[in-house]
């Protein structure tokens, strides 16, 4: 154990001193990318690992982006005050959709399009108000001069890279937090069998409430890292349901039940996408997402633990 | 992607009522497909949509641009996506059987994603049409345009045509008695691979014809799929996965609440208006709309 604590300390230490001693802008971005949608399709896999599947999470992190940016440039609310607002109404949307849910045993199949209904009403609502979210064109925050910490605007990739890498972190931490915790084995029991799990006196209702509101905050606080370093949002890139598939489809080709496994499945989908974008430029387009619906299917086929989780397997086999 | 499936309706009640159940017609046509998948594999496929989209880019291409005449160019399609359901089955579906019913929906969002961006890399994003328009019919006020009368119509006959298939020969009754009871039909010496594959092929089939009466009324591009395929599904869980005559019902609700929705405010809250309606309807009624017959 104590070297792989070694390990890990090293590897933080890589981690956070890259920007100082590399600081290539376009790696650097490609990096920030990597981490903001590793913490996004880890904050899905959060509740994802216990079967429940949600095609919702763009909904989320939609409402993430938006909340916070429309509060920034309609009632210049700083971002400080706006995130932790916008996670605020992406709990409360959690609630409002997971609570009857879960309550009426709505699980399986069906969770998954009850929360597939909910990215097409949050992709709607935003395409429908354009007056003040420019619609399917996109919304930009108002730009400050400069890097202004009091709006969360940094022009260099450094601060973005060690903010990204920090909540990447947090992330992982919240990942291992469950794993430990009792809410862990609760959902473990409901996933097998929700009537066993009732009669042990498990509150099955109130369990999985907790784990969807996690996890739903988490994708929203990755919206609005997204949103404030991007610095453009439009209901396709942050919202609806190609983006709650994407989040689906990362996190199963990484593997969904080991804690990197969706940070795996961002590095490939990312690097792949990049990869083609810069070798075949514009005649590229659609390539990325063709090998990655192939991907896909193929893991389910073959590897439905995913790779990092066959991986793995494979080592504690052969031990 | 903007939602631009059901264009702008007109401004008067009536109309809009009628367009409602005309738009409900090609909705039944393509939930009944998907419920036909559902009941008998007890599988969804979530690229539903896609093999519609990949249907009307074939009577583009073989209608259009090689200037085929219509009769052959449809019953072409209908084939194409009836062996595209066929192959979905018999490559995807197959090996996942027996797995868990969330990785089988997640095996088929990713051919979703396949034919989406086959598509792009194919045809192209350009939004294409078949460069015809058929009449307008004038009754007093009201106008309805020929092709939402004609897919109409022939989503109607469609279902019948299924129906009779089901009820009046005996590969049908065996599909009837498989979605009934999956073991027992196996021992009684009916072929289950058989019957699957039939079932997926027929379901293909359900998809083409809905794409042939589709590209009359819309412009296709790859993600065209996106802007019907959420509806499909959310129709065929309200009216019940697998009941064919909840899924009917249903189609008819969601293209009132839409044509409605639309005509008071923007199309878009006809949409938020129908979504947020499902869900609702999910807390109020779980099993769908009508409790499936047993």
């Amino acid at each position: 154990m104590t070297a792989r604590k070694l390990l890990i300390g090293v590897t933080a230490l890589a981690l956070i001193a890259l920007p100082f001693v590399y600081k290539q802008p376009y790696h650097l971005h490609v990096l920030v990318l990597i981490l903001i949608w590793s913490f996004a399709y880890t904050s899905w896999s959060v509740m994802g690992r216990f079967g429940l599947v949600s095609l919702g999470h763009g909904g989320f992190m939609g409402v993430g982006a938006y909340v916070t940016a429309l509060l920034w440039n309609h009632l210049g609310v700083s971002p400080w005050i706006g995130i932790p607002l916008a996670l605020l109404a992406a709990g409360l949307l959690a609630i409002v959709v997971g609570y009857p849910c879960f309550r009426f045993r709505i699980i399986g199949h069906y969770f998954a399009l009850v929360t597939l209904a909910l990215s097409g009403i949050v992709l709607q609502v935003i395409t429908a108000t354009r007056d003040f979210t420019g619609g399917s064109l996109g919304y930009t925050p108002e730009r400050t001069k400069g890097s202004v910490l009091a709006a969360v605007q940094f022009v260099d990739k450094e601060t973005w890279y060690l903010i990204a890498l920090l909540v990447w972190a947090l992330g992982l931490l919240i990942w291992y937090l469950v794993d430990g915790s009792m809410l862990r084995h609760a959902m473990e029991a409901i996933s097998e069998d929700e009537d066993a799990a009732a009669a042990a006196g498990i509150n099955v209702t109130a369990e999985k409430l907790k784990i969807t509101v996690l996890s739903a905050v988490m994708t929203a606080f990755a919206g609005a890292l997204y949103c404030q370093y991007q610095m453009f949002i439009s209901p396709d890139t942050v919202s609806g349901i190609s983006v709650s598939l994407q989040m689906v489809f990362a996190a199963v080709v990484g593997g969904i039940y080991v804690a990197l496994g969706p940070t795996v499945g961002a590095v490939i989908t990312i690097l792949l996408a990049e990869a083609l974008r810069i070798g075949f430029g514009t005649a590229a387009v659609g390539w990325d997402n063709l090998i990655y619906g192939v991907l896909l299917v193929c893991f389910i086929v073959l590897l439905p633990q995913g790779i990092l989780g066959s991986l793995l397997v494979r080592r504690a086999a052969a031990k | 992607m903007n939602f631009a499936f059901f264009e702008v309706f007109d401004v008067y009640l009536l109309e809009a009522i009628v367009n409602g159940i005309l738009l409900g017609g090609v909705l039944a046509l393509m939930a009944l497909g998907l419920n036909l998948i559902f009941g008998v594999i007890d599988v969804v496929w979530i690229c539903y949509a896609e093999l519609i989209m990949i249907g009307m880019y074939g009577l583009y291409y073989t209608y259009a641009v090689y200037g085929l005449p219509m009769w052959i160019a449809s019953p072409m399609c209908i084939a194409l996506v009836a062996v595209l359901g066929l192959l979905l089955h018999y490559i995807v579906i197959r090996p996942l059987l027996d797995a868990a019913p969330i990785n089988q929906l997640l095996a088929t969002g990713g051919v979703l994603f396949f034919l989406q961006s086959f598509a792009t890399v194919a045809f192209g994003i350009d939004f294409r049409n078949l460069g015809i328009r058929l009449p307008v019919l004038a009754i007093g006020d009201m106008h309805f345009s020929y092709a939402r009368l004609l897919a109409f119509l022939a989503a109607l006959a469609g279902m019948v045509t299924i129906y009779l298939f089901m009820t009046r020969t005996y590969i049908g009754t065996a599909i009837r008695a498989i979605a009934q009871d999956r073991q027992i039909m196996v021992l009684m010496g009916v072929d289950s691979r058989r019957l699957y594959l039939v079932t997926s092929a027929l379901g293909g089939a359900l998809a083409g014809l809905a794409a042939c009466l589709l590209v009359l009324q819309y412009d296709v591009h790859p993600f065209v799929g996106l802007s019907f395929g959420p509806i499909t599904f959310m129709i065929v869980v309200l009216g019940g996965l697998g009941n064919f005559i909840g899924g009917f019902v249903a189609s008819f609700v969601f293209a009132e609440i839409i044509s409605l929705g639309g005509l008071y405010s923007d199309l878009e809250w006809g949409y938020v208006l129908a979504f947020a309606f499902f869900i609702l309807m999910m807390f109020a009624r779980p099993q769908g709309l009508l409790t499936r017959r047993s």
